[in-house]
């Protein structure tokens, strides 16, 4: 009773002062009835064993210089975009592009005073379904709370990609996001986000893949070292559907970025990949939960981490088969490559079995730069240096390869070069 | 072209010497063999000349040219013009191999104070030398050694060889794992580059190497020495009687 009463005055706490946004009010109200009976997230929590949620359940923000990235040009910069804009969680109608583009429909959350069904129907939807079995109350404050964000319905094949881009201004900034995105049948969208956002942020995303229906996302989180960044996205894939998620995270004190994918159609195909870079007080946690629910569905998770100084990544995947759905294709690597002997990985695969006629296969390591490798490459004219980034981007490349679009690719590469320049030992 | 003179090793990370004053002179445009049985420290010499690390040198001194090689980074002997084809070649998957060569060469050429090969340039010369080693297009487009057939990976080191141009080359056992028509292929790889400006040292357990390979002198190496040097007859002695006579009579 003492801790349940703990966790109660906790979260109230936190809430205090805070207040339901108008429209979609059933959705929100009932996501705070979820957030209640689960409360904040704690240390002794299984999920939440490696990472501690303390500074997201925090009151206010910890505050976090905003970084001066202008040493590169920005990320995606160079790709035909459409280009929306948010500074410390608030949409930047100046600074972003017309809401148009053809075969998608854009709107902001806080225009949802009658919102359209499919916006009524999905709001708050994939959010509750993902919070079982495991909870993860700090998505359900996300669907009572936020404010902002985008709601995007696909209706054809979108000509180029929707960029949301995170700028962080204001160090004590706490900014709270929710997207939705539904494709509809035979549709495709490509969605890129950069930035860090804020000095926090809570960030939900849903998305609704229709049938046949094919989305792409790449997300880089921006260079800010002080950050903090808890996200979820909220799949659910019809038929034939594909989802494809790339993220790369270079730096940020606390990043716990959550995937939770529901294969609901038959023949559905789901990637998650992630490349994460880290020096020094940094930490990163994936955690993605695949639910196979259909026939002949496909499920990728690839995680790479590069870690030094004292870094630390975690990584929680899990891949649960339901009875029923035969031939089912899983896969999943978790992977750190240790810079030092200070920097930490922590690994926790989990397959869950239901159907007798899958394949499911996980593999997870931690090691050091492979010196025969080194010498190798130094022996052929290499300098030290180079030759231990070319094998860290090595290490890399099956997470890059999780990304279709070449010019992305080879933008993400650049950033990974970059940094691992500017972290050269 | 390369000096050794007196040169001890051990091992750094336990106390056992491995070289025990080797002294060996190789000429610009000569080859030489250096036979030996398992363990008489013939890999070893060549990765102390490559700068492998975990090796101590704890008595004398090994120069290409007029520079110091003791003293130099990998890299640098590479730039230098010192070339180790690897007995077992290193797989490192991720790293395309054409990506791979052409960073070496760029890498030896910038240390050299030489412009950079541009990228059509070297397309065609990697081609070009690809062509005459039977490497095709698919095998230059794979990671580096990943998934390549014991031949593919020596014909690899020597294609690495022919697009680098060293002048000081080591084969270390090219010949191990090898079939008689890829040891050819292979052979005619090194013969093709034979020429005034460049040396060979090329390390073998066998005789068969050197029938395609001809070389000027023949080294034997046991116990961490040079015990026997001669022309190459002595590969044929060694092929006809072993190692056994030439040890004993060398104690």
């Amino acid at each position: 009773m003492g801790l349940v009463q703990v966790r109660q005055d906790q979260l109230a706490a936190r809430l205090a002062g805070m207040t339901l946004p108008k429209g979609l009010e059933a959705a929100r109200a009932q996501a705070l009835a979820r957030l209640h009976a689960m409360g904040l997230p704690g240390k002794r929590d299984e999920y939440w064993r490696y990472t501690d949620p303390a500074s997201l359940n925090d009151n206010a923000a910890t505050s976090a210089v905003a970084f001066d990235a202008s040493d590169e040009t920005p990320i995606f910069g160079a790709i035909d975009q459409l280009k929306l804009v948010f500074v410390d969680g608030e949409f930047d109608a100046d600074a972003s592009d017309d809401l148009k583009l053809a075969g998608v429909e854009i709107s902001r959350l806080v225009e949802t005073a009658t919102p359209a069904t499919w916006i009524a129907e999905l709001f708050g939807t994939l959010e509750a379904r993902g919070q079982k079995p495991v909870a993860r109350p700090l998505a359900a404050m996300n669907t009572a709370f936020a404010c902002d964000g985008v709601l995007i319905r696909v209706t054809g094949k979108a000509t180029k990609p929707v960029s949301l881009i995170y700028v962080h201004k204001s160090e004590n900034s706490d900014a709270m996001l929710h997207h939705c995105i539904k494709l509809e049948t035979g549709t495709s969208l490509t969605v890129l986000e950069s930035g860090p956002a804020a000095a926090r942020l809570n960030k939900v995303m849903e998305v609704e893949v229709g049938v046949g229906a094919r989305f792409h996302h790449i997300r880089a989180q921006g260079r800010d070292h002080g950050r903090r960044a808890v996200t979820h996205i909220f799949a659910r894939l019809a038929s034939k559907a594909l989802f494809k998620s790339f993220t790369l995270t270079a730096n940020g004190m606390l990043t716990r970025n959550e995937a939770v994918i529901e294969l609901a159609g038959d023949d559905a195909v789901a990637h998650v990949a992630g490349a994460a870079m880290g020096d020094g007080a940094f930490h990163h946690d994936d955690t993605v939960f695949i639910t196979h629910d259909a026939l002949r569905c496909e499920s990728r998770q690839v995680f790479k981490k590069v870690l030094k100084n004292a870094a630390v990544g975690v990584f929680q995947g899990k891949i649960l088969v339901k009875p029923g759905a035969q031939k089912t294709d899983g896969y999943q690597i978790s992977q750190a490559l240790l810079l030092d002997g200070d920097s930490q990985f922590l690994a926790k695969p989990e397959l869950e079995i239901y159907a007798d006629d899958v394949k499911c296969s996980h593999g997870s390591t931690s090691g050091a730069i492979d010196d025969t490798a080194l010498f190798y490459l130094r022996s052929r004219g290499v300098p030290k240096a180079a030759a231990q980034s070319l094998l860290v981007l090595a290490f890399l490349t099956q997470a890059i390869e999780e990304i279709d679009d070449e010019a992305i690719a080879e933008d993400i590469r650049s950033r990974l070069e970059g940094w691992l320049a500017r972290h050269d030992r | 072209m390369l000096t050794i003179k007196n040169l001890h090793v051990r091992l750094e990370a336990e106390d056992k010497q491995i070289l025990r004053g080797v002294d060996l002179t190789v000429g610009a445009g000569e080859v030489h063999a250096i036979m030996g049985p398992n363990g008489s420290g013939k890999s070893t010499l060549s990765y102390v000349l490559a700068g492998r690390e975990g090796y101590i040198v704890t008595e004398g001194s090994a120069t290409l040219g007029e520079q110091d090689l003791l003293v130099m980074e990998p890299e640098a002997r590479a730039a230098a013009g010192l070339f180790l084809a690897f007995q077992y070649p290193v797989e490192i998957p991720g790293v395309g191999n054409m990506t791979f060569l052409r960073t070496a060469l760029n890498a030896q050429r910038k240390a050299r104070g030489e412009p950079e090969v541009s990228a059509g340039d070297f397309l065609k010369l990697v081609r070009a030398k690809a062509k005459t080693l039977q490497i095709d297009a698919e095998m230059l487009k794979r990671p580096v050694n990943v998934g390549f057939s014991g031949g593919e990976k020596k014909r690899n080191e020597i294609l690495q060889m022919a697009v680098l141009e060293p002048r000081m080359c080591i084969l270390d056992e090219t010949d191990s794992g090898l079939d008689v028509d890829a040891m050819k292929l292979v052979a005619e790889g090194v013969n093709a580059l034979r020429d005034a400006g460049r040396a060979f040292l090329v390390i073998t357990h066998y005789q068969r190497l050197l029938d395609h390979i001809k070389p000027d002198v023949v080294h034997i190496m046991a116990a961490g020495r040079i015990i026997k040097s001669g022309g190459p007859d002595l590969a044929l002695e060694v092929e006809n009687n072993g190692y056994a006579d030439l040890v004993s009579e060398a104690q």
